[in-house]
Parts: C-alpha cells; structure tokens; sequence
C-alpha cells in the first residue's frame, strides 16, 4: 500500500462521523464494491440527490475520495484510482418523469437503461443509445459517454443530453441546459460530464431528448473479403439515398469482415430501402432482425478493452492493424460503427501484461500515423496487471492544459475519482 | 433585431468612454486609453498594417451586431488572417490585460459582439477559406469566416451539405455558429451546430493554440468541444472548424396547411409528433404574421387563413411519400382548410417565402419591433399562445407569431411605433412579460439567439446562483484573468445590479446614461 492510500485510510477511520452525519445510509465496503481491486472504506446509498449532496460534502469536508456508482457494469474502467475512500451508490436515484408530448424525459442517474426503455417504449418512444453494456445505468452511460450502433444517425449519447444535474465535489448541487429541446442559455456542461467517468462531478439526474420508435427496421448483412472491400461496401451505402441508421462491421478474432447496414423508417418505404443496400452489397442477406452481437462490445471478463477512432475512409488501414496488433494472440476481434469511425476491439485477457502494453503502444502508433494524427486508441477497460506493467490508457490527449484546469475548478482537492482520467486526473 | 427604441448618442472618441468603470474616474479611463494606443504599433505587427483598424468613423461601423440598440465604439479592431495571428492578439490581451471580443459577421441577435471601448475587437471577416471538403470523410475544413452557406455551396458538387441552416445563412460565419450553437427551421431532425462539429481548433485567451478533435468522431479527454459550442465568445476564439457534411436527401416534400385558427394548427402538430413522424421542419405563422408577408411579398397564402402550417419531410423519397400522406390527412383531421403540397425547388421555395420574410416583412405593418426568442415545452404551446394574444389585448401592443412549433422555439415579434413616447417601454415590458411565461413553463429564455449582452441579466431567472457559479468555475479554466467577451453570457453585479433579479424597466445603458431612449 502506498503512504497516501495509507493516509487515506486512516483519515478514512476517522471520518465514519462526519460521513454517518451526513444522515445518509453508510456501511463499510466488502469485496463486491471494490473498484478496480480497491475495497472501498464505505459505501453511502443516499435515497435522493440531497442525499448524494449531503455525502459529497461530508467527504469533502474530510478530504475522502469519492467514487459515485450505478450499476457497477463499467466500475473499473479508465485508469485505476489513486485512492477510493467511499463509493457513492446512486442506485435509489431512479425516478423517472417522461413529457411523451414533447419527447423528453428526465431521469435519475441510477435509473436502469432497460426500465427506461420499458416507460418510454409504453408511449412508443425511445431514447436511440444502444444498450452496449447490459445491466447500465443512466449515469453509467453518461459517465463513460458509451455509444452504440446508432451513433451514426442519433448521435452520440452525449447530443441527445438536452439537461443535467450534477453535485459538485463540494457537495453543491447544480444544474445546465432545461427540459425543452431547443434552449442555448448558458454553457452547456452537461456535455463536460459526458465521459468524464464521474471526476468532475457526481450526475444526479440527466434529461434527454427522446425519439419515435420506428415501425418498421431491417438489417442488410454481406461478407468483405478483405478491409479494402469492407470499407468499399461501407462507402457504396453512404453514398446511396437509403439514409441508414447505423453501418456496422464486425469481424471475430478468427474470421472475415462483415458489413451491416441497419434501415428504420415508415413500413411503406422500408423495403426499397432494403433493396436498395442489398444491390449495393453482393450477396447480401436481409433481415426483420438484429445480427446477433449487435452492438456489443468484443471480447470478454478480463480482456483489455480498446477503443479506436479513425476519419471513416481510413478503415482498412485501421482493420489490417488491429489483424497485426499482436503477434502471440492473433488477429483482434472488432466491432463498431464504420459509419462513423468508431471501432471497439479488445486484447485477450491472456495475454501476457507486458506484451498487452507493448501491443497497446504499437497499435496507437500505427493507428495515429494512418489517420494522418485525426484518430486515437484508448483503453477503456484493463485488468490490473496490464496497467500495473505500465499501460498508459490515453496516448496523447490534446488540450490537457484546460481540462487540468477544468478539474482544478470544480474539484480543487481532487477528491472525483482521483486518478481514473487522462493526464492522471 | 431592428428594435430602435434605444440609441447610443455618444459622438465623442472612444477612448473618452469607458464600459468597465460607470462612474467615470477620468485617470482609470486615461489609462486604459493609454494601454490600448501602446498596443497598437504590437497589433500592426501581428496582423499588418491593413489588418489593423484605428480610424474613428472605420471603428464606429463595428459598434454594434444584430442587436442594434446595444451599441459600444471599439477600442481597436484588427482583422487577422491565420490563427497565429488570432492566438498572438490574445497573448498580448492576456499579458496586457486587455479585454478582447470576438466578431464573425455581426449578425448576432444578443449584443455577444458588442464591442469594449476599453478592448479589441477580433474580427474573422478576412479568414473566410474553406480549407478542404473530404466527401469521403463526410466532412469539411474551413476558417471560422466562411459564412455559412459557402460551406454548402463548397459541398454541393459532392452531393453533401452543411445541415445547420440558420435564416442568416448566407451571412453570417461558421464561428459565430460555433459560438452560438445556432441552429435553424431544419435543427428538429438535424439538430444544431454542437451535433456537427468534429473538430476545432481554438485561441484561449491565454494565447494558446489548440486543436481538438478533428476528421474522427470522440477525441479522449473531456468533450471541450462540446463545451466550447455556444460559449459565445467567452471561451477564445474558433480559428478553424472540421465540420459534418450530411447526404443531400433524395426527397424534399413541402406541404402548407391552412387553418382558420391556431389551436387547430397546434392539434394537427401535435398529432404529428404523437403518430411517430419527425418532419425536417414544423413552422407556423399567425394571421398577424400572415397579414405582413402577404403586404411585403404576396406570399398568396390561403384567403382567411388564421394560421399557417408549413411541414418540410425530407429522406428517401418512399419514406417522405409515406409521412407526407401521413401529414396531409393529421392536417384534414385537425380541420385544415386547404393543403398545398411541393416537391419542386421552385413550388418549395414559393411556399417558404412568407415564412422567410416575415421578419422583415412585419417593417411593412409596424415602424419598429422586437424580436423575442423563448422557448417552451411544446405541448404548452397553446396556452402560451393564448396568455401572448392576452397580453397583447391588454396593452394594446401587437404582437405577431412567427415560430418553430416543432420544437417550442418562439420568435414573438412585439409591435411599437417609435415615433409614440413610452410606446417602447411598454413593447419591452410585454417582450419582457413573454420570457416570464417561458420561464414558468419550464421552458428557456433564448433557443437560438443567445444570452450575450441581452439577457444576462435575465440568466438568474432560469439558473441557481448555484448554477451559474459552476458555469463562472467553468469559464475561469479557460480565462481566469476574464479578458475573453467579458460581461456576456453571465450577469454581473454591474450591469445587473448586486441581486440579479428582475429584468429592468430602463435598460442598464440608459440607467448609466450611456444611451438615451426616444
Ligand atoms: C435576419 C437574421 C436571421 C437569423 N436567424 C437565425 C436562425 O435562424 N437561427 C439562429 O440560430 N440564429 C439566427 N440569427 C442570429 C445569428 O445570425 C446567429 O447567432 C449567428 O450564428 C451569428 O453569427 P455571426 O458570424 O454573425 O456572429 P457575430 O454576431 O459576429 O457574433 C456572435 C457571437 O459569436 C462570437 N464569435 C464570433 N466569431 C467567433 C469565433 N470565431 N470564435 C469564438 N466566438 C466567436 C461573438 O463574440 C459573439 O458572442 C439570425 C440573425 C439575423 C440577423
């Protein structure tokens, strides 16, 4: 244990008062509540945001490190913590408040994705962001900014946010954007927290702008022989009219490349549209359904998650790398929006630590030097002894000046998740 | 917009005036005078002789944006080229203490770039290239002077276009965009600028220069550009902008639907949006509003319409066949009188006109007018528009409906005859009583044109001090010395009074006796 975890922890046994006035529900960690190998001295379950108020201001006031909680499917991600003296578990902030007929609806961090989708659907509504990770939440998903398929067309989670309430490190509760659609007043800091994996702020509530759900949906699926084809096919569909929601690839750690392109729309016009791909895609199939997979993230328990990011021409030379990335695995499964140049691919858990942080650095060098600098590689999920051999999660973050200095304002005593984000924030 | 209740009647120098100390200590005004002439020959180096503007009557063209009745002399105004130049000017800002205030094509409708006697003034009219269109990438590169329709224009050969299609498109620059986050009668499905910026590149107002984001989506770190977008001007200056350039749709399909009333035109919008079909644009106008454009450009809207409904559904053309048949029959059911369908760009552009010249066309009907622009949940449309026609009967003053009902944006155009004394207090106390009923709908005090100038002061009657401190926070990490586009966006005790409250009968410039009211 390091002297600061040390000093943590003892300031931590003496704080149980401070957190306990807080009139909160508190009890000390077990296993199940570690973050990323870290048992927690206490977990707080407030009932309400003044709840989670009243937390972060007691630990505040003793300096612990607070680590806020959904449903603890993406807990671990981004760099491991300097130090976690209390997890704040926002699971009894789920209340949710639909305006079906203005399609928004405002709900509470802890709210489970899934519900949410059961209340909205009920009106025929959805909110369009995948469910990547089963079991998140809606804070969950803010925090990591986790985006599916349907990025393409909807966007990324984060431009569907049209409000946010978050508490800040000092325990002062604070909103930005409202609850109407259109609204430019003020800045719009609910777009900062989006990814921002809770080291700027603990998100209570989030208000999103909502979609109709589509009538009708199909799927045309077709073989590449190659990531030069892949990206051939990919680019054919985004030239054509056919206006489709999502353009996905998908190729596992030992197979070829597979395009599928993802129609929603009135049921009169779905099946032309589909015909239409399919001409364009040789040897297509098409489908009422969902591939099986979809959305999901590659890999499995333990794997070393990546995330890629590349202008959408640059495709192939991003796929060929990933097929290279590392020599004793093999080719790396991917999957992701091709449409927009966003890829998930993941290192198998086992792959020996140092050669994980090897391949990680060459595969970011590679992937930098063929996006002409525009595209990235991070690591978003990574057992501990690949970051304890030295892992650097982020690679090069520009405009890390401003986002230390971001932080140093609303956290001053970096207490949010110390650690866990780019530049050691 | 062309509100001209208030005007600015100082003739004397600029430099005589001062904007940061109201109550005038002549040495503070000296010296700040003094700071800025040293500065000039540093300028001149920077941004060359012809890039740098000190003439009276040269600076005085730049005293206002938009938004005319706020009108401030610049200091000094210089024009640079790259944003070397840009981040260089802020340098000197940050290390002279200087404040600075960016300007794109001053069609802002808030006072964000109203200028500082007191500062410089960054004008991006000389930056206007677009650097390069990549269809293959989907996106663009250009300059933050490019106005907005030249990106279009750029991307049209190729098939692609820039979606944001604010009305002053063929205007107004990318940069104040950004600034503003606009967006346009398009943005319900194709939402506003924050939703098509892939990358920027930005001056902080330390002097730096940094790229974020660029041809690929999601850069690590925290989302400063989405942070930046609509910060107006508070945050450094966009030098460039990778931009989204979306497919040009296979289809446009314009429908107009008449109705002898509003609450029917409402029903029939909000029989569109529960049905599940999300039209690219819902705009209506009132019969007041109908009445204009019909004397400024004979529209040739339907005869006795009290309301007109215009749909714009674009997308695969099967698609927009299916939700316009959709749309004309919601419109028979919610009791349209008359129904115009175009597909052409001619008939488009046909049905369009007296929506686009509305503003302008309400000249031909009033003498003066302000502009409001609130936003409110859209279901509570209808009662808003009826407390509106209220308070017009009330105060005798008229107002005219000109909005965006698919989303709630409001752009209440409030009627005064200038030449009649107190008629524009009274325009602005209904203007003003508007925002109120936006604020208790739960709605927003600006959808598009922005706080700037205009309504800080109003920023406390949707935000907690708690709120707006936060945002203070936030600004302060990229201007802690506060030079950038100060006193915009977030109220100060000066402008607005030790308690930010209440909007002022008078307004602030008037109370000082900056600016008289005639
Ligand atoms: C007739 C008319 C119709 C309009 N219609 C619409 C509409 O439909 N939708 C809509 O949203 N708006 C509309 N507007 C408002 C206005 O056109 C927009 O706000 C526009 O984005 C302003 O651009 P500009 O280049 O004129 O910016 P300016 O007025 O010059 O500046 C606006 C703000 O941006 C800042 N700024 C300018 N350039 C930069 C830069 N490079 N970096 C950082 N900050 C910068 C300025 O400091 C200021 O705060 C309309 C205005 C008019 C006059």
């Amino acid at each position: 244990m390091s002297g600061e975890d040390q000093q943590a922890r003892v300031e931590a046994d003496g704080a149980v008062g401070a957190l306990a006035a807080s009139g909160v529900p508190v009890r000390p960690g077990a296993d199940r509540d570690a973050v990323g190998g870290v048992v927690p001295r206490w977990v707080a379950e407030p009932a309400d945001a003044d709840g989670c108020a009243a937390v972060a201001a007691a630990a505040a006031r003793d300096g612990l490190a607070l680590v806020p909680r959904g449903a603890g499917t993406k807990i671990g991600w981004g760099a491991p913590l300097r130090r976690c003296d209390v997890v704040l578990d926002v699971s009894a902030l789920n209340r949710v408040d639909h305006a079906a007929g203005d399609l928004v609806v405002e709900a509470g961090a802890g709210t489970p994705v899934e519900d949410l989708a059961d209340v909205l659907g009920a009106s025929g509504q959805r909110l369009p962001v995948d469910p990547v990770v089963p079991g998140s939440t809606v804070g969950g998903v803010v925090a990591t900014g986790l985006s599916g398929p349907g990025r393409m067309l909807y966007g990324p989670v984060r431009d569907l946010i049209l409000g946010m309430t978050v508490v800040r490190a000092d325990g002062v509760a604070a909103s930005s954007g409202g609850r109407v659609v259109k609204n430019v007043a003020g800045y719009d800091l609910g777009k900062l927290h989006a990814g921002a994996l809770g080291t700027l702020g603990i998100i209570t509530s989030v208000t999103f702008r909502l979609r109709p759900v589509p009538p009708a949906a199909h799927t045309v699926s077709a073989r590449a022989d190659d990531p030069a084809r892949a990206r051939e096919l990919v680019a054919s569909v985004q030239r054509s009219h056919t206006a489709p929601t999502a353009i996905e690839v998908d190729r596992p750690a030992a197979g070829a490349v597979t395009v599928h392109v993802l129609l929603e729309g009135p049921k009169d016009g779905i099946r032309a549209r589909a015909d239409e791909v399919s001409s364009l895609l040789p040897g297509s199939s098409v489908s009422e359904d969902l591939p099986e997979g979809w959305g999901e993230l590659p890999g499995g328990p333990g794997d070393t998650l990546l995330k890629l990011t590349s202008p959408p021409a640059r495709l192939p030379a991003v796929l060929d790398a990933l097929a290279e990335a590392a020599p004793d695995a093999g080719p790396l499964p991917v999957r992701g929006s091709a449409g927009s140049g966003v890829l998930f691919s993941a290192l198998p858990s086992a792959t020996d630590p140092v050669n994980a942080v090897r391949a990680v650095a060459s595969l970011r060098a590679r992937v930098e030097e063929a996006t002409g600098g525009h595209g990235s590689l991070t690591v978003l999920d990574a057992p501990r002894p690949v970051h304890d051999a030295g892992l650097d999660p982020w690679g090069t973050v520009p405009g890390l000046p401003l986002m230390r200095s971001i932080k140093k304002n609303l956290d001053p005593d970096g207490v949010l998740s110390p650690g866990r984000f780019a530049g050691g924030i | 917009m062309r509100e001209r209740a208030i005007r600015d009647r100082s003739d004397e120098s600029p430099h005589d005036r001062s904007t940061t100390d109201p109550a005038g200590a002549a040495h503070g005004r000296a010296d700040r005078a003094d700071r800025l002439s040293a500065l000039v020959p540093r300028l001149k180096r920077i941004c060359g002789g012809d890039g740098v503007i000190t003439d009276a009557s040269r600076r005085r063209t730049y005293e206002s944006d938009g938004l005319t009745y706020h009108a401030e002399v610049p200091g000094v105004v210089v024009l640079p080229t790259t944003a070397e130049q840009v981040a260089e000017v802020l340098g000197l800002c940050a290390a002279e203490g200087v404040p600075f205030v960016p300007r794109g094509a001053g069609t802002g409708l808030s006072a964000g770039a109203l200028p500082r006697t007191d500062g410089v003034l960054v004008t991006t009219s000389r930056m206007r290239r677009v650097i390069e269109v990549d269809p293959d990438n989907e996106c663009a590169v250009v300059q933050p002077g490019v106005a907005n329709l030249d990106i279009t224009r750029a991307a049209a050969p190729y098939g692609y276009y820039y979606a944001p299609d604010p009305s002053s498109q063929q205007v107004c620059s990318v940069g104040g965009n950004i600034a503003e986050n606009s967006g346009g009668a398009h943005c319900l499905k194709y939402g506003f600028t924050v939703n098509h910026v892939l990358g920027l590149q930005i001056a902080t107002p330390q002097g730096g220069l940094v790229r974020l984001g660029g041809k690929a989506p999601e850069a690590p770190g925290y989302d400063l550009i989405g942070a930046f977008i609509g910060s107006e001007g508070t945050l450094g200056i966009a030098t460039e902008a990778t931009v989204r350039l979306v497919r040009t749709p296979q289809k446009v399909t314009t429908l107009l639907a008449a109705f002898t009333g509003m609450d029917a035109g409402g029903e029939a919008v909000s029989s569109v949006v529960a049905e599940g079909v999300l039209p690219a644009a819902v705009e209506m106008m009132d019969a007041l509003s109908i009445e204009a454009a019909e004397a400024a450009v004979a529209c040739d809207y339907p005869e006795g319409a009290g309301a007109v409904l215009i749909v714009e559904l674009d997308g695969p053309a099967a698609d927009v066949d299916a939700d316009a048949a959709m749309v004309r029959r919601l419109c028979e059911r919610a009791g349209a009188f008359e129904i115009r369908e175009a597909s052409g760009a001619a008939e488009r552009a046909r049905i369009w006109k007296g929506r686009k010249s509305a503003f302008a066309a309400v000249g031909r009907i009033s003498p003066a007018y302000i502009v409001q622009d609130g936003v409110v949940p859209r279901t509570a449309l209808g009662e808003v528009l009826g407390d509106i026609a209220r308070l017009s009967a009330e105060s005798g003053i008229r107002v005219a409906n000109v909005f965006h009902a698919g989303d709630g944006n409001l752009h209440p155009l409030v009627l005064f005859d200038d030449a009649e004394p107190g008629a524009g207090e009274r325009a602005a106390e209904v203007s003003g009583a508007i925002l109120d009923l936006c604020i208790r709908h739960g709605g927003s005090i600006t959808g598009e044109h922005g706080v700037g100038v205009d309504k800080a002061c109003s920023m406390p009657r949707m935000f907690t001090p708690q709120d707006l401190e936060t945002m203070d926070l936030f600004r302060r990490a990229f201007d802690p010395a506060g030079v950038a586009n100060p006193e915009k966006l977030l109220p100060t005790p000066r402008l607005c009074g030790e308690v930010p409250g209440v909007r002022k009968d008078v307004h602030p410039l008037v109370a000082e006796g900056r600016a008289e009211q005639f």
